[in-house]
């Protein structure tokens, strides 16, 4: 049977470096991800990573603060602190790696402004930031020759006496189901996104770490905090980055004037996400939006920067929306982009299930508590990333391999995959659950929210369920069979959706991302906490946790 | 908009698998791209279709395929930019690499290829503190050859891979280009001779015909034969001259210098060196078969018409691109 000490699933950075730190600790470490590491959704990451370098006079209070602000006050501010105190350093080693960062007149890092950031600290490439460090860190996966295990895909996990001891996974290639035994599994799977239609998401985001380590009794926490971006392109919904705002340009009403000094005075465009989001939205919902969009101009920054700095995003404008951005503003809306919530960790990457690591989108440390701050995330996946890593390969270090039958177990998981393709022909569709869902949680689940169509989602998501447990699959065929994949994705992402909605029909107030029209403030005496969610006899039972506050007491939020 | 895909689709499960055309009508948006079509067809109509694809906005570099003949990415391109009058768009597994089933290829020779090239920064200086210092003209520069998302669309094309798949091939060779030309990478120089000198051997830097097809491909701009042309020079600038392509570029040049036009059948002698008895003996077949075609060149190479003024001309030129 295949073996190791650390399995981590997901390529993507915060997976590449937590495999590369395992490594580097003794531990015998593998990596396994459903697609190959490059084509990870960390690519899409355009504008940027933060870090507060002191020698450029920065600070990494300032920057804690920032985050904790941005947050709405639900992140865990001992959370931060190490976060934002590794910054620099995990910055500069991606630089001593190779990352081809933009540099300022005298050859040292430049920096561009983001979002509810009072100072430019956020580093990049072009705006293709998040591409430049994939490349690089799987450029080190190759010189670590880390076992790789690439279109491989994890259908479940083994536990035997109660305890999780390694994962089933299809080989996407050939069909083939292997038991991977492993002292300690690290979920680097990524976000949800696919769950919501339409999303910035790549079709691969799909919820697969943060549901399995749910079955298995994970806690999840902040599932309620999705994070709906200021600029995404209308029709496909695909992003187009902040860097843009960063940069300078404006976002404009159908008139062609800038509307965010009403919300926004001093930071305007700048305003963190869930407030910038917010402000497009009213807009568009009292008649100032065109088909549903708003514009952002960025005609003003000029040809030559915006091919220097804006190139990748003014290619999508042209691809995708036949809009040339050096020409014309360009349509957006605001759309679904990021998961804040996910599964419960410490600053470790431990979750409450031995055995159970997880790091970067699918875990919530918590870093991002009511709303991510653009370029935290890509700084999420390295720094904790490598703190799962560092840890799991201490810890499995005097821990021995629970025994289990290998081929019982691939038997049994052999003939739970045939009994999907095994399914009588319906009118059904895989396709047609998963737009039902995506649907439903963009109606109701997106800036503004509340109770009766909350209610309505957790109805309807009862039902693509029900739907979802005769669905057929056209292909029974075993070489690269995606439309298999498919069906198996959408079950973790209906998980995922039941949370979220469970989770924010709890949530009783308005915070961060979460917007109730019925409970419009923040009511810190009861709903600063998290809200925890975890499987229980009859769908997802809710508990809470304290927020830990360590310097920054909770303000009133303006920017 | 209605649009017709025709498909090349292959199923290895079945006994005695071949390859086949099926088409499919799909209704999509107007700027609807061929991944559009794509998943839709897979959605809504026929689920054992099999594609790699991903984020949608050219940037994972996951759904390359070959569109009416050309490898590109099928996100990127709009269906009614590459549907001819009837609206008929062909859609086949990239080029070069084996088909594993329709649409998805068997990605491992790439790989394969990538890891040739030591694929990773290897300084030999002391590691500053803080960042290298690089001025951001060398960072900008390096930054459009990393823009390569190894989507494979240029290995699809390249004609010499088509014949030699021992060729490093493009996608490789601009990966190295990415180190070469990157100052932090080699000695306190920034100059990487051990790479360049690895890439001077057969299958690499100087196997490339300069067929501009990857060029073409390349959904980034990332140009790959301008990088590997640009290996090239860095190659011979480090004195790496002991290669049969960098003779063939240096003895060319020395030929077309002197007589104004290329002596065809000095050129592979000097190349190789006439004492190099196994090389001249591999060109008797080609020697042979050119016979027989009459295409054998003149063995009496004369000047051209007013030499001595295109030697001036050729001298200065020379001069120039010293400078």
């Amino acid at each position: 049977m295949l073996e190791h000490d650390v399995l981590v699933i997901g390529a993507g950075l915060a997976g590449m470096r937590a495999a590369i730190a395992a490594q580097t600790g003794g531990a015998n470490t593998a990596i396994i991800s459903k697609v190959h590491p490059v084509r990870s959704h960390s690519n899409a990451a355009q504008g940027g990573i933060n870090a507060a370098l002191t020698d450029r006079g920065d600070e990494w209070e300032e920057h804690a603060y920032d985050t904790v602000k941005g947050s709405d006050y639900l992140a865990d501010q001992d959370a931060i602190e190490v976060m934002c105190k590794s910054a620099g350093q995990a910055l500069i080693d991606m630089e001593h790696m190779g990352v081809t960062f933009n540099r300022d007149d005298e050859g040292r890092l430049g920096t561009r402004a983001f979002g509810g950031q009072r100072r430019a600290r956020t580093f990049f490439v072009g705006d293709f930031t998040g591409q430049a460090l994939l490349h690089v860190m799987f450029e080190q996966l190759v010189k670590s020759g880390i076992r790789s295990y690439e279109e491989w895909f994890v259908t479940s996990l083994i536990e035997e006496d109660g305890q999780v001891c390694g994962v089933m996974a299809l080989e996407i290639r050939t069909g083939k189901m292997h038991a991977i035994r492993a002292k300690a599994l690290i979920f680097c799977t990524g976000g949800l996104g696919r769950a919501f239609e339409p999303s910035t998401n790549a079709l691969i985001v799909t919820g697969d770490g943060i549901s399995l380590a749910y079955n298995a009794g994970a806690r999840l926490m902040d599932m309620e905090m999705v994070q709906y971006h200021p600029t995404t392109l209308a029709g496909s919904g695909v992003l187009i980055s902040e860097a843009a705002r960063g940069e300078g340009a404006y976002l404009l009403d159908k008139n062609g004037e800038r509307f965010m000094e009403a919300y926004a005075p001093n930071m305007m465009e700048l305003a963190s996400r869930d407030v910038v989001s917010r402000s497009e939205q009213t807009e568009i919902n009292n008649g100032n939006g065109e088909n549903g969009c708003m514009f952002l101009d960025c005609r003003h920054l000029g040809e030559a920067l915006i091919m220097e700095k804006l190139s990748q995003i003014r290619e999508i404008g042209i691809d995708l929306a036949g809009v040339d951005m050096i020409k014309e503003p360009i349509p957006i809306r605001p759309g679904m982009h990021y998961m804040m919530g996910g599964i419960k960790t410490d600053v470790d990457g431990l979750t409450n299930v031995p055995g159970i690591y997880a790091a970067g989108e699918c875990a919530c440390v918590s870093v991002h508590g009511g709303n991510r701050l653009g370029a935290n995330s890509l700084l999420d996946t390295i720094v904790f990333g490598q703190r799962a890593g560092d840890h799991a390969a201490a810890a499995t270090r005097s821990k021995e391999f629970v025994n289990f039958d290998g081929s019982a177990a691939v038997k049994k998981e052999e003939g739970r995959i045939q009994q999907i393709l095994d399914r009588p022909q319906n009118d059904d569709r895989v396709a047609n659950i998963r737009l039902g869902m995506g649907q439903t949680l963009n109606n109701n689940l997106a800036v503004y929210r509340n109770q009766t169509g909350m209610e309505d989602t957790l109805r309807s998501l009862g039902g693509l369920r029900e739907r979802y447990a005769h669905v057929p699959v056209d292909n029974k065929g075993a070489v690269f069979n995606t439309d298999l994949i498919f069906s198996l994705e959408l079950g973790f992402m209906l998980d995922c959706a039941e949370t979220i909605t469970v989770s924010a029909l709890d949530r009783k107030d308005s915070r961060g991302a979460q917007a109730r029209t019925d409970y419009p403030d923040r009511d810190d005496e009861n709903w600063m906490k998290h809200i925890v969610t975890n499987k229980g006899e009859e769908g997802p039972e809710i508990s809470y946790l304290p927020v830990s506050i360590t310097q920054w007491t909770p303000e009133v939020r303006s920017y | 908009m209605d649009v017709t895909l025709n498909i090349r689709r292959f199923d290895p499960g079945v006994p005695q698998p071949e390859s086949y055309w099926q088409s499919f009508d799909v209704s999509i948006e107007d700027n609807g791209t061929v991944l559009d079509a794509l998943i839709k067809i897979r959605e809504d109509t026929d689920g054992t279709l099999s594609l790699r694809c991903s984020c949608r906005s050219s940037i994972c570099g996951s759904c390359a395929v070959r569109i009416n003949g050309h490898a590109g990415l099928a996100c990127k391109l709009q269906a009614s930019a590459v549907m001819g009058d009837d609206n008929v768009i062909t859609v086949e597994p990239a080029g070069v690499m084996p088909v594993v089933k329709d649409l998805v290829v068997d990605f491992e020779p790439f790989w394969e290829k990538i890891r040739a090239v030591k694929p990773y920064l290897q300084p030999q200086g002391l590691e500053p503190e803080s960042e290298y210092i690089a001025s951001n003209e060398s960072m900008l520069h390096l930054s459009s050859v990393t823009a390569c998302i190894m989507c494979g669309a240029c290995v699809s094309d390249c004609t010499v891979l088509e014949v030699d798949p021992t060729f490093l091939g493009p996608a490789a060779l601009a990966k190295a280009y990415r180190f070469t030309a990157d100052p932090r990478d080699g000695d306190t120089d920034g100059v990487s001779k051990e790479r360049l000198q690895d890439l001077t051997q057969a299958t690499g830097m100087w196997d490339c015909t300069r067929c501009t097809e990857c060029v073409t491909a390349c959904p980034k701009g990332v140009a790959p034969m301008d990088r590997i042309m640009a290996l090239r020079d860095q190659a011979i600038a480090a004195g790496l001259t002991n290669s049969n392509g960098a003779r063939h570029a240096e003895v060319f040049g020395e030929l077309v210098g002197h007589s104004g036009r290329l002596d065809e059948l000095k050129l592979p002698v000097k190349t190789v060196g006439m004492f190099n008895i196994p090389a001249m003996l591999g060109f008797l077949p080609v020697g042979i078969r050119a016979l027989i075609h009459g295409k054998m060149p003149s063995p009496i190479h004369k000047n051209i018409e007013g030499v001595e003024g295109f030697r001036r001309l050729y001298k200065k030129a020379e001069e120039a691109g010293e400078e």
